[in-house]
């Protein structure tokens, strides 16, 4: 009998239940501290390497940056993922479709005339509309149903959103301008191109106002609660139901950040309807590698999946940028191979 | 005569074939504490989720003279009943004071006062407020479940096996503070328990339940002497 078994059903004597509940916590905590300890070193080797590297090489470096840059872009779409998974165990698989659509929302809107920032701020707004409504249209009806009616209503959703963008906007491509510009700074003979200090700085600014929402808020400590424990959120009067779909209308605004900031990037010429199909491969990578659960592991797990993709792309002339998407499945396959709960994941621990 | 804070006529409930219900009567006077008893499966539990919505349910259901019938938990708890479910209900992800914050999250505005008086029935929880509730011991667990009912300032409080997997000190300790609420504080309760010695000790009138039907009602000091509960539940 384990200690935590004990505790639980422990109708016996106070001290030997106390004692072996606080034992359980002991082992528990301590195991979390080693594993916590060894992915802080790891993420720690990794970024000494990189400087090391960066200092070294300014081709090194400049890949670095566009890998941390591209990375945060699909870390922006793994937290999307994750907030939909932790509050329904769901990965919603037209998440990547659903920011492509908001962004040729925001082309639209630039071609009405409205200014990019001014653009972008109402695709965010409609983002978490169409998020919310979806949820309430299309989820919601299944959602008590069972885990497979809800992933292949979003796979569904995957195709009609396709058909939708093609039908009003066409299959041609759409060209957006980068609000960054085209300019790079120049850092020790190391051009950092404007665009991707922007990018990153708006995927974390977006992130950061997130986890504050959720962390400082009543209304987060009432979706984190509905995600936790439906049943119980409802009892002290939490609306579960409609957490739920701020839950979505949040994914779908963290993803059309990840849309917009995706087509900022200087090299992406075009807006197509495959704009976030690669990168919804990269996202789910992201999130596995953070553990599906973790909202700072979707970030961290972007970055890395972004900055390994580029630098074996640079460095192995074998991984051409064909090879780059089976490439990630490959990482994908691994990390569910040797650690299926990612870097920051934790076993389910549950006590009654 | 229908002065009664929570009355329950004809109450029917049923999880998919399975008819747990069969219409239950029972009347919960404002500023009493209820108990209910009875064997394992005779519906006890589905009968506070039947006030709180947790489980579909036919018949009359009035809190306050307000039909239940048709509203769901969210709603039910925003009429200020706080239901403490049987394993408690606690977040044991979230802090106590997130936990605590929970209980009041239909109340607008500042909780401090009601955090002030729950603090001053459980002092130790103030220490701990920034403790993840699942490091907790089974005991404090409940007290804080019960604390976080408390937070919301029920006028009805629901209370299901309080005593289910405590030591008996704690049980006791429990049941102690639950009374003082009650005369203190003027807190209704309709507690759940399978210890029918210390559930009808701290209430005023109770309910048996036998599979689904109200078998004997009365007064906590007549159903204590009453020998057919004092065979099967109080064992003497």
């Amino acid at each position: 009998m384990t200690p935590s078994a004990a505790a639980t059903s422990g109708t016996s004597a106070v001290s030997s239940a106390e004692t072996s509940a606080i034992a359980g916590f002991r082992s528990r905590g301590s195991a979390l501290d080693a594993g916590t300890a060894t992915v802080v070193l790891l993420l720690l080797g990794a970024a000494i390497f990189l400087l090391i590297g960066c200092l070294q090489s300014a081709r090194f470096a400049t890949l670095t940056i566009e890998g941390i840059a591209l990375g945060s872009v699909y870390g922006s779409l793994a937290l999307a993922l994750v907030l939909v998974y932790r509050a329904t165990h769901v990965i919603n698989f037209a998440q990547g479709e659903l920011a492509m659509f908001t962004t040729y929302i925001a082309y639209e809107l630039g071609l009405h005339g409205l200014s990019y920032w001014v653009a972008f701020a109402l695709t965010l707004v409609i983002a978490f509309s169409l998020g919310t409504v979806l949820q309430v249209t299309l989820i919601r009806p299944v959602q008590h149903r069972s885990v497979i009616a809800v992933v292949i209503v979003t796979v569904g959703l995957f195709i009609l959103i396709d058909g939708v963008v093609n039908w009003i906007w066409g299959g041609f491509f759409k060209t957006m301008h980068s609000p960054f510009g085209y300019a790079s700074f120049d850092v020790g003979g190391v051009a950092i191109p404007h665009a991707y200090v922007g990018m990153v700085i708006v995927v974390f600014a977006s992130a950061l106002l997130v986890w504050a929402l959720f962390r400082f808020t009543k209304l987060g400590l009432g979706m984190r609660a509905a995600a936790l424990r439906p049943a119980a959120a409802a009892l002290v009067g939490v609306r579960v139901d409609t957490m739920l779909a701020i839950g979505w209308g949040l994914a779908a605004a963290l993803g059309a950040v990840a849309g917009l900031m995706a087509m900022a990037d200087p090299s992406q010429l075009f807006l197509s309807t495959t704009l976030m199909q690669p990168i919804l491969v990269y996202a789910f990578a992201a999130a596995v590698l953070g553990g599906l659960e973790s909202p700072a592991g979707a970030l961290v797990g972007g970055v890395l999946i972004g900055v390994s993709t580029t630098l074996i792309i640079g460095y192995v002339p074998q991984i051409t940028s064909e090879m780059q998407l089976p490439f990630t499945f490959v990482v994908l396959l691994l990390i569910l191979l040797v650690k299926p709960s990612g870097l920051f994941g934790r076993r389910e621990v549950r006590r009654v | 005569m229908t002065t009664a804070l929570l009355e329950l006529e004809d109450v029917e409930a049923r999880y998919g074939p399975v008819h747990v219900l069969h219409g239950i009567s029972l009347a919960v006077e404002e500023g009493s504490v209820v108990a209910v008893l009875g064997p394992n499966g005779a519906g006890k539990t589905t009968t506070l989720r039947a006030v709180s919505g947790t489980v579909r349910r036919s018949g009359n259901i009035r809190f306050a003279g307000r039909p239940l019938n048709r509203l769901g938990p969210a709603a039910v708890a925003r009429l200020g009943i706080a239901h403490v479910p049987e394993g408690r209900g606690t977040f044991s992800e979230l802090t106590v004071w997130e936990n605590l914050r929970l209980g009041a999250y239909t109340r607008r505005g500042s909780i401090q006062p009601e955090l002030e008086r729950v603090f001053s029935y459980f002092p130790w929880l103030s220490e701990r407020r920034r403790q993840p509730a699942g490091t907790l011991s089974g005991g404090e667990q409940q007290m804080l479940a019960l604390a976080r009912a408390f937070v919301l300032r029920p006028r009805l409080l629901l209370l299901d096996e309080p005593s289910l997997g405590l030591a008996p000190i704690l049980v006791a300790e429990l049941f102690r503070i639950v009374r003082e609420l009650n005369e203190k504080e003027g807190l209704t309760v309709l507690v759940v328990e399978q210890n029918a010695h210390l559930a009808l000790q701290a209430s005023d009138s109770g309910y048996v339940l036998e599979a689904g039907h109200v078998v004997l009602a009365g007064s906590s000091a007549e159903l204590q002497a009453d020998d057919a509960v004092r065979r099967s539940y109080l064992g003497y």
